[in-house]
């Protein structure tokens, strides 16, 4: 069945509001997305006492960032380090941490990462041009409950002098995603 | 005992497509509507999150493949909608106009904000006792399969089944996806993040030391 034609029977019975839809298209297509993360990854990298917070208890911090909601409800944050990398996935379906990231990317839900990320991280990896050092370690998370991860990616160095906006701008969504690492700066 | 969803593993599928950073953008309008349409039919509260996931699992295996992202959502949720008899299949078919007993749910434009800042968390009180402690060697049951409904949801994917793995984390009750998603209550249980060694998933792991974490409910694991 076509979308429009389903909307129009559930607004003409009184069940959905077209106004409402455009506000949850706003919502996710110009509102909710990867900032959010991006804003919590630069705290984490400036400030030692924020980041033990984060990484302990993820909800509390981020709901005082005021990003709880929908597909967030349940937060872990996983760091990288020189011996292990992160990287998410949801083999089953398609979870995310929506309220931090946004809407996932095509590519997160496709049939290829959903059957590929837990079998062989290191060659979908290297489709995103991510090499990882022989002696670092890939920790695939499957997103199988309503638990969210979001990787916290190494600070990247040369970043020393920066404030939160300028390093917020080096975290890109992959790289909270685990498929992509942070842009260098200059 | 598996369905088509059950992804983790497969070889065949082809490249990863890699996109823009920043939020994706929804190429046609359908798609977003779609979204849209599926979060505001969620609110009007006559299903669960793991109902609905079970509906889109549910599509034959030709259709899975061939439809696009959404239009499993939209395939999934109209048949949810006549699942749960908020529309009749006459309802489909001639658009009748009458009101419905559920239009006082409706989401409007003004509670949108609000509801999905509320979201739907799935942890509970539990009297179920926590069994293993972290660092624990347990082992995954097999064969992956709903044990209450036969052909039902679960959330252990087949990849994972019958593996010894080591206890990483503990998150607490959470309702367990395998009866909440048939109507038969929320049933929460400590759910755990369980750690495996790549070897001991796959054939030919990548690298000796990688390593596949899965969110795993008590009810799915035995101990060693």
């Amino acid at each position: 069945m076509r979308v429009k034609a389903l909307e129009t029977i559930l607004t003409r019975k009184g069940l959905v509001d077209p106004a409402a839809l455009d506000e949850i298209i706003d919502t996710y297509q110009n509102r909710i997305g990867p900032k959010n993360g991006a804003e919590v990854v630069a705290r984490a990298w400036s400030d030692p006492a924020f980041r033990g917070a984060l990484l302990r208890d993820a909800d509390s911090v981020i709901a005082e960032m005021g990003h709880y909601g929908r597909q967030g409800e349940h937060v872990v944050v996983v760091e990288n380090t020189p011996e292990i990398h992160n990287m998410v996935v949801c083999t089953l379906c398609s979870c995310y941490p929506w309220p931090l990231l946004g809407i996932p990317p095509g590519w997160y839900k496709s049939d290829a990462y959903r059957a590929r990320a837990v079998r062989e991280p290191r060659r979908v990896l290297a489709e995103f041009g991510v090499t990882l050092p022989e002696a670092t370690a890939v920790r695939v998370w499957d997103s199988t409950a309503e638990v969210r991860y979001l990787v916290l990616p190494m600070r990247p160095e040369g970043t020393e002098s920066m404030d939160l906006t300028q390093l917020s701008e080096l975290v890109t969504r992959d790289s909270m995603i685990g498929t992509g690492l942070p842009k260098s700066p200059r | 005992m598996t369905r088509v969803h059950d992804m983790g593993g497969r070889f065949g599928d082809g490249p990863v497509v890699p996109e823009p950073q920043g939020i994706p953008v929804l190429e046609a309008e359908w798609q977003a509507r779609a979204l849209a349409v599926t979060l505001a039919a969620g609110s009007l509260g006559q299903w669960n999150i793991d109902m609905s996931r079970h509906a889109r699992e549910c599509l034959s295996p030709r259709d899975y493949a061939r439809f696009s992202y959404f239009e499993k959502w939209i395939a999934a949720l109209v048949d949810i909608l006549v699942q749960t008899g908020v529309l009749t299949p006459e309802d489909l078919a001639d658009g009748d106009d009458g009101p419905h007993p559920l239009s006082d749910r409706k989401l409007t434009r003004d509670r949108v904000a609000r509801v999905l800042a509320k979201g739907g968390p799935a942890d509970r009180p539990s009297k179920v006792p926590v069994r293993f402690s972290v660092g624990q060697a347990v082992r995954t049951l097999r064969p992956a399969a709903n044990r209450l409904v036969e052909g039902g949801h679960t959330r252990l994917p087949a990849y994972a089944a019958g593996a010894q793995g080591y206890i990483q984390r503990l998150h607490g009750a959470h309702v367990l996806p395998d009866s909440n998603a048939h109507r038969l209550g929320e049933a929460p249980e400590p759910l755990y993040s369980v750690r495996f060694a790549a070897s001991e998933l796959w054939a030919d792991p990548e690298h000796p030391d990688d390593q596949v974490i899965l969110d795993l409910w008590q009810s799915y694991l035995v101990p060693l």
